[in-house]
C-alpha cells in the first residue's frame, strides 16, 4: 500500500462568531458519552471536554467587551511530539500519533496517577472522580462507537477520533486511502450554529484550517495569519487548535507577558 | 509480661504503660485505616482534590516522607561507603526512619491512584521518558533495600537471636551490607532525583519547569541534594524526640554533632545552588514563557502562596538552618541544633509542598485564576496515619531490638544489692559495664 502522507489534523475557531451558546459543549458530550452528574455545579469536579470560557477586556462600561473562547484539546506537538501530557505518563496510556497528530488516551490502561492533569496548562484533562452514571434509559442513547470510561482515570478530547476510523472504514469500503475534508469532522464543527469552528488536516494546502490560519510548519506551526494566534504560544506546547479575532486584546489575552511587554495585570 | 524479649542490659517501661502508647498511636493508625478504607472502595471524590489538584496533600506527603526518609541511604552512604565508623552508633535508626518513611510513601501511593488494581501497569507498561516511571521503579527496590537493611536488626532480638540459624543470617547480612548500603545510595539518588524532576520536566508549568542537563532538570540535582541535606537533620531530629520520650540519653552527643556537621555542610551546599536556581529561574527561565517572579506570588486568595513562602524557605528554613549546623557552638547548643534540625526538617517539606501544590495553584492561562485547596479529612487522616504507624514501628522496635548501640553505656543499670546478687546471679552479669556495646555487634567490622 502507498505510504500516505502524515495528516496534522487541527481546528480553527473563530471568536469573532462564537456567541458562546455552547452548543458545541453539548454535542461534544452527547457524541462521546462523557458522564454527568445530577448536581454537576461544581465544574472543577465536573468532567467536560470542551469548555466554553469567557473572557473580558477587563474595562468598565461602555468600554466593557467580553468575548467566549471553546478550548478542546489542544492536541500538543511539542517539540517533535513531545507533548506536554504524553511524555509523563509512566504507563504509556497516551500517545501522540504522528500519522494524524492526534493525542489519544487510553483509557484501558491508565491507572490514575493525574500527573498528565498536572502536566497540561490548558486543564483539557480531567479524572473521573466517580463512577459514570445515566439517568434510566439514557444508557440507550449512549455513543456505540465511543467506551464509556471508568472511576479513577482520566480522560479528554481526542478530535473525535472514531469519527476519523468510521470514514476511514468507508473509505477502505470504497477502495480509497483518501478522506475527502468533509468526511472526517468533530461533533463541535457540526454542532456549532455560527459556524465559527473549522476542522480539517493543517499539512493540506486545500483545507480550510490550512488557508485560514496558515500555519508555518518550519516555525512549530506558528500561525501566519496576523489575526490568528494559539494559547500559549510561548510555552512551546506547539497546539494545534488556532483561534482568530480582530480584537488585539483577544489576541493577547491568549498568552502571558511581561509588564514590559505591555502586560495587563490580572485582577 | 514481655521481659524476655527486652534487650539485655536495658531497661524498658512497664508493659501497661507499652501498651496505652501502643493503643493511642493505634487509635489515631486506625482512623486512618478507616478513611483509607473509604477511599478504596468510594474512590477519589472523598478527597478534595479536582481537576486543577491532579496531585495534592497525598503526593506532597509521598515527596516529603521520601526526602525524609533520606537520612536512611545518606548515612548508609557515609558509613559504609565512606567509611564514618562513628555513625554505626545512629545508623540503626536511620534504617529504621528510612524504612518507616519509605513504606508509609508506598503505602500513599497506593491509594492515591485513581485504579489501584492497575497500578502494576506502571512497571508493565512502563514509559521510560516518564519521571514517575523511574520513581517507581527506584522506590519499589529501595524499599527492598531498606527491607533487608532492617531484617538484620529484627534478628537481633534476644528471642531470635537464640536460634543458631537467625543469629547467623543476620551475622552474614552484616557482612555484605555495604552493597547493600551501595546499591541504597545509588538507588536514592535517581528515586530522590526523578522526584525532583516530576515538577521539572513540566514544561508548559512555568512554575516548576527547569532547564538541566540532558534529561535532567536541575530540580532533579536540587532534591536529590536537599533529601541528603535534610534527611540526617530528621534521623536527628526523631533520635531527640524519642529521647525526650524515654527520658534518657541514646546516642552521644559527638554522634548527633558529627551527624549535624555533615548536614550542615550539605544543606549549606544546597542552599546556594537553590538560591542560584530560584535566580536564574526568575530571571531567565520564567520571563521567556512571559511571567515575573511576582506573578507566581501575588493576587492569591489569602496570600496563601505570597512571597513570604519564598523567604520562609530560603532564608529561614534554608540559609539559618545551615548557619547554625555548621558551627560549632550552633550543634553543641542544645536549643539552636533543636532549632536548626527543625528548620531544615520543616524547610524541605515546604519545598516539596511548593514544588507540587503551587505549581498546579498557580495560574497558567492568563484567563484563569489561583486555584484554591483545602484537604478533606479523609486526605488529612490518610496524611497522618504514616505518623501513628511511624510511632508504633519505633516504639516496637526500641522496646524489643538493639536499636541503639550506646544506650546499655549511656544508661548503666544501678548495681543492685549483695542478697539480689545471691538471688540473681545471672542478673550480675549484667551490671557489669560492658566491655562492647552490644549494638557493636552489628558493625561488620566486628561481627
Amino acid at each position: 500500500m502507498k505510504h500516505e502522507k502524515a495528516k496534522k489534523f487541527g481546528m480553527v475557531i473563530d471568536l469573532d462568531k462564537c456567541t458562546g451558546c455552547g452548543s458545541c459543549m453539548v454535542a461534544c458530550m452527547a457524541e462521546n458519552n462523557v458522564p454527568f452528574r445530577e448536581d454537576d455545579t461544581d465544574k472543577m469536579l465536573s468532567v467536560f471536554w470542551l469548555h466554553v470560557y469567557t473572557l473580558t477586556n477587563g474595562k468598565s462600561f461602555p468600554n466593557y467587551e467580553e468575548c467566549y473562547l471553546p478550548r478542546p484539546c489542544m492536541q500538543c506537538e511539542g517539540h517533535h511530539g513531545h507533548s506536554p501530557c504524553v511524555s509523563v505518563c509512566p504507563a504509556t496510556a497516551t500517545d501522540y500519533d504522528m500519522n494524524t497528530g492526534i493525542v489519544s488516551q487510553i483509557y484501558t490502561r491508565c491507572f490514575g496517577c493525574r500527573y498528565c492533569m498536572g502536566a497540561c496548562p490548558y486543564h483539557v484533562r480531567q479524572n473521573n472522580w466517580w463512577d459514570p452514571l445515566w439517568p434510566d434509559g439514557m444508557e440507550k442513547s449512549l455513543n456505540p462507537n465511543v467506551s464509556v470510561r471508568m472511576r479513577g482515570i482520566v480522560e479528554k478530547c481526542s478530535f473525535c477520533f472514531h469519527r476519523y476510523q468510521l470514514a476511514l472504514d468507508q473509505a477502505y469500503m470504497e477502495n480509497r486511502r483518501e478522506l475527502e475534508e468533509h468526511e472526517y469532522q468533530t461533533a463541535c464543527t457540526q454542532a456549532c450554529p455560527a459556524g465559527a469552528i473549522t476542522f480539517g488536516d493543517l499539512n493540506n494546502p486545500a483545507h480550510a484550517v490550512h488557508q485560514i490560519a496558515k500555519p508555518d510548519i518550519r516555525h512549530g506551526g506558528k500561525p501566519g495569519n496576523p489575526k490568528a494566534f494559539r494559547l500559549l504560544e510561548r510555552l512551546g506546547t506547539n497546539p494545534k487548535v488556532y483561534y482568530i479575532s480582530s480584537r488585539e486584546w483577544v489576541r493577547r489575552a491568549g498568552d502571558n507577558y511581561l509588564m514590559n511587554e505591555g502586560k495587563v495585570r490580572r485582577s | 509480661m514481655d521481659s524476655a524479649l527486652i534487650p539485655e542490659g536495658v531497661k524498658r517501661c512497664p508493659t501497661w504503660q507499652f501498651l496505652l502508647w501502643i493503643g493511642a498511636a493505634g487509635a489515631v493508625l486506625l482512623w486512618g485505616v478507616f478513611a483509607m478504607l473509604l477511599v478504596y472502595i468510594k474512590g477519589l471524590n472523598q478527597t478534595n482534590m479536582n481537576n486543577a489538584y491532579g496531585f495534592a496533600l497525598w503526593i506532597w506527603a509521598d515527596l516529603a516522607v521520601i526526602a525524609l526518609g533520606g537520612g536512611a541511604f545518606f548515612t548508609g552512604f557515609l558509613r559504609y561507603l565512606i567509611g564514618i565508623d562513628k555513625l554505626k552508633n545512629i545508623i540503626n535508626f536511620a534504617v529504621l526512619i528510612g524504612f518507616i518513611c519509605y513504606s508509609s510513601a508506598l503505602l500513599i501511593l497506593a491509594f492515591d491512584v485513581g485504579q489501584p488494581l492497575r497500578a502494576w501497569f506502571i512497571f508493565w507498561h512502563a514509559n521510560v521518558h516518564s519521571m514517575l516511571t523511574e520513581v517507581a521503579f527506584c522506590l519499589t527496590c529501595y524499599f527492598f533495600v531498606l527491607c533487608i537493611e532492617y531484617i538484620p536488626l529484627v534478628l537481633e532480638n534476644r528471642q531470635i537471636s537464640k536460634v543458631p540459624f537467625f543469629h547467623n543470617l543476620s551475622h552474614n547480612m552484616h557482612e555484605i551490607m555495604a552493597i547493600f548500603a551501595a546499591t541504597g545510595a545509588f538507588l536514592s539518588f535517581f528515586h530522590q532525583g526523578s522526584l525532583g524532576g516530576v515538577p521539572g520536566v513540566m514544561f508548559a508549568r512555568p512554575f516548576g519547569f527547569r532547564e538541566g542537563i540532558l534529561v535532567w532538570p536541575w530540580t532533579f540535582f536540587l532534591f536529590t541534594w536537599s533529601a541528603a541535606a535534610c534527611g540526617p537533620c530528621f534521623t536527628i531530629f526523631v533520635t531527640k524526640l524519642t529521647e525526650k520520650i524515654v527520658r534518657k540519653k541514646l546516642v552521644k552527643d559527638d554522634v548527633i554533632e558529627l551527624l549535624a556537621k555533615i548536614s550542615g555542610w550539605m544543606l549549606t551546599g544546597y542552599i546556594v545552588a537553590k538560591i542560584i536556581d530560584t535566580w536564574y529561574w526568575a530571571a531567565v527561565t520564567a520571563p521567556a514563557k512571559g511571567f515575573s517572579l511576582m506573578d507566581f506570588y501575588t493576587n492569591n486568595p489569602g496570600s496563601a502562596y505570597g512571597i513570604w513562602i519564598l523567604v520562609t524557605e530560603i532564608v529561614l528554613c534554608g540559609v539559618l538552618p545551615a548557619l547554625i549546623l555548621i558551627t560549632n557552638k550552633g550543634r553543641q547548643n542544645q536549643i539552636t541544633l533543636w532549632t536548626a534540625v527543625i528548620l531544615a526538617v520543616l524547610g524541605v517539606c515546604l519545598n516539596r509542598w511548593v514544588m507540587i501544590l503551587q505549581v498546579l495553584s498557580a495560574p497558567v492561562l492568563p484567563f484563569e485564576n489561583w486555584f484554591p485547596y483545602f484537604p478533606s479529612w479523609q486526605e488529612i487522616a490518610t496524611t497522618v496515619m504514616p505518623l501513628a504507624y511511624g510511632v508504633i514501628m519505633i516504639s516496637i522496635s526500641y522496646r524489643y531490638l538493639p536499636i541503639f548501640p550506646q544506650e546499655q553505656e549511656l544508661n548503666p543499670i544501678a548495681a543492685p544489692s549483695s542478697q539480689a546478687l545471691k538471688a540473681e546471679p545471672e542478673a550480675a552479669e549484667l551490671q557489669a559495664p560492658p566491655e562492647e556495646a552490644p549494638g557493636a555487634e552489628l558493625d561488620p567490622a566486628k561481627a
